[in-house]
């Protein structure tokens, strides 16, 4: 019988290697994820400009910069506060070195000015690291929360780089392609195209000889050593790779804003990086996002909550303290601990009811 | 850094070919005013086995801590294959062939079997911070399956370390410390808590290494240790004690009062 079927790729012996390589890869991606992949994609028909812009450009943004202290903190065991100072380091560095309304700002090309700014940035992550890996647990958190603040206030006190309190406005993406990419839709696919990489990126890494050997150190640092692993090396490698991701999350943020001020990477932004990790869960790349796009939710929401149930509005961190709480107090995993135990009763109970296998 | 160098010595470049595998001069470590090692000197020929005994406390730990470079000595010089690695830290002798196992099992929980002991031969070669997975016809992970086949867990390959039964975390010890191309290993208690059956098929690995590759192994289990050593060396108290033949320590009646004569097991 004569196949109607028109040769598929994988059929054909002699599709150049990379080629196979890329369906093997397409095929292995999960159902799951292609239904994500499919309503990310045509988010933009349905989301008006506000939740594009503001709630999901804002949640990629966030959760690149999560997505850093994931792989430090996930992979590597080392919590480190130090992500957002490194991603407003770059885009301080974006604004200062590119165009903005500010003076000091020296108006370079962005073919240039943005990978400097990712390499100064990271630079400054990896020396943070290199003094920070020297340490375990609680004085990791310590030594990069000090340098977190040690950075907030240089940027409030210095006028020469960074230009004090009022900081830089007017920071705009390049008009590339003839693009407006402050545009809601624009700006939605380029942070979504973005978030997507970065989180293809890591999942690579984790089954990568790098990755693999970072959890080695994680689980065991001495016997790392005595397997021929360099585990201080490794550690501040992990911070520079983390400093890369944090730096682009970085840019797309002082993109987003139009301006960016001593705030962006203050304190509480330092905080909120951590609130985002550990909501989201740690143990895999989609919990920074699944995390960000939570916290986003609250922090614009909250307030018209609170209101709407008469209590005073400026009130609405206390809810997302609340909100974090009950999460890490019912998952110790975050969002990402909930949905496994989920998962894991549904097939439970299909067991329990006979079902053969589980459909995936 | 120096891993163009330290991947050249899998093949015995280094060293002159007369050198001792490992030759400790004088070595002792203090913990404060505890004199755990004192003036240990010991020297052991390439593809030389040799076991170390000794009751709790008598510093045999601390001995492998020093030659494997998890401590410092206080003092003395310690040099493998002719080389001297006093002040190398663990990486660095580890690339010039020594390996260790430890006492209690030191594995990585949180990953499966295959990704250990692959761990274990990328340690030892290139490409340490490799930012691509290992392909399908990876020789590496060819090389990690073989060593898990050799000490029987290929039906538990992709089984997370965490879950693995005590005997066989024992056995994936092993197998990490034969990745790679090892001219000396150094053996902390590799049949404690093994069954009777597990302690025949440990006997019949460490007999079976091929004959360049050495070994220092600490057993409490006479039978063991009489078994795969061709020397024996007995420390007491931080110190050598006796050193000889298997025949010779066992039958030394110094060596019986003082060890095989109370709390042998």
């Amino acid at each position: 019988m004569q196949s109607n079927l028109p040769d598929t790729p994988l059929a054909n012996p002699t599709a150049p290697r990379w080629w196979l390589w890329i369906v093997d890869r397409i095929a292995a991606i999960p159902g799951r994820a292609w239904a994500v992949m499919l309503i990310l994609l045509v988010m933009p028909l349905v989301a008006n400009d506000f939740f594009l812009f503001q709630i999901f450009g804002w949640s990629f943004i966030l959760g690149i910069v999560a997505l850093s202290l994931m792989f430090l903190a996930g992979y590597g065991g080392m919590v480190s506060l130090i992500q957002m100072s490194v991603a407003g380091l770059a885009g301080y560095m974006v604004a200062l070195f590119g165009e903005s309304g500010t003076a000091i700002s020296l108006g370079l090309p962005w073919w240039f000015v943005i990978p400097l700014a990712i390499a100064i940035a990271t630079l400054f992550g990896s020396l943070v690291g290199l003094l920070a890996v020297r340490t375990e647990g609680i004085y990791t958190i310590m030594i990069t929360l000090a340098m977190a603040s040690a950075f907030y206030y240089f940027t409030r006190q210095n006028y020469t780089i960074f230009n004090g309190y009022t900081g830089f406005n007017l920071v705009l993406p390049p008009a590339l392609f003839g693009v407006d990419w402050r545009q809601p839709v624009a700006f939605y696919y380029l942070t979504l195209v973005v978030a997507g990489l970065c989180h293809l990126l890591v999942t690579y890494v984790s089954r990568a000889p790098f990755g693999l050997a970072l959890q080695g150190v994680r689980d065991n640092p001495r016997r790392m050593a005595a397997l021929g692993f360099n585990v201080t090396a490794h550690r501040v490698a992990a911070y520079a790779f983390a400093s890369v991701l944090a730096s682009i999350g970085g840019i797309l943020l002082v993109w987003q804003n139009a301006q960016i001020a001593p705030g962006t990477a203050g304190i509480h932004a330092t905080f909120d990086i951590l609130i985002i990790a550990v909501i989201g869960g740690l143990s895999r790349p989609s919990g920074p996002f699944l995390g960000a796009f939570l916290f986003v939710l609250l922090a614009t929401f909250a307030p018209d909550v609170l209101r709407a149930i008469g209590a005073s509005g400026e009130r609405y961190k206390m809810l997302i303290g609340a909100i974090f709480l009950i999460v890490v107090f019912v998952s110790p995993d975050g969002l990402l601990g909930l949905w496994e135990r989920w998962k894991a009763r549904m097939v439970r109970d299909d067991m329990m009811r006979g079902g053969g296998g589980v459909d995936r | 850094m120096s891993e163009t160098l330290s991947d050249q010595t899998a093949g015995a470049t280094s060293g002159t070919a007369s050198a001792n595998a490992l030759e400790l001069t004088g070595v002792s470590k203090l913990f404060g005013a505890l004199a755990a090692l004192s003036e240990i000197d010991l020297a052991i020929k390439p593809g030389e086995r040799r076991a170390v005994l000794g009751s709790n406390g008598a510093g045999k730990t601390t001995l492998f801590n020093c030659i494997t470079g998890d401590f410092l000595p206080s003092s003395g010089r310690i040099r493998m294959f002719g080389e001297d690695v006093t002040r190398f830290p663990a990486q660095e002798r580890i690339r010039r062939g020594l390996r260790r196992t430890y006492q209690i099992s030191l594995l990585f929980n949180g990953l499966t079997v295959r990704d250990n002991v692959y761990l274990a031969c990328r340690g030892v070669s290139r490409g340490r911070y490799s930012f691509l997975r290992p392909r399908a016809d990876d020789s590496l992970m060819h090389a990690s399956e073989e060593l898990i086949a050799a000490v029987h867990l290929t039906d538990l390959i992709d089984t997370p370390v965490a879950v693995l039964a005590y005997g066989q975390q024992r056995q994936l010890e092993i197998a990490l410390a034969l990745a790679g191309a090892p001219r000396l290993i150094l053996f902390d208690e590799p049949a404690a808590g093994l069954s009777p059956t597990e302690r025949r098929e440990l006997v019949e690995i460490l007999t079976g290494l091929p004959g360049h590759i050495g070994y220092v192994i600490i057993e409490h289990d006479m039978d063991v240790a009489l078994r795969v050593a061709e020397r024996v060396t007995m420390m007491h108290n931080g110190r050598i004690f006796k050193e000889g033949l298997p025949e010779e320590i066992e039958n030394d009646p110094e060596v019986q009062a003082l060890y095989l004569g109370d709390g042998h097991e």
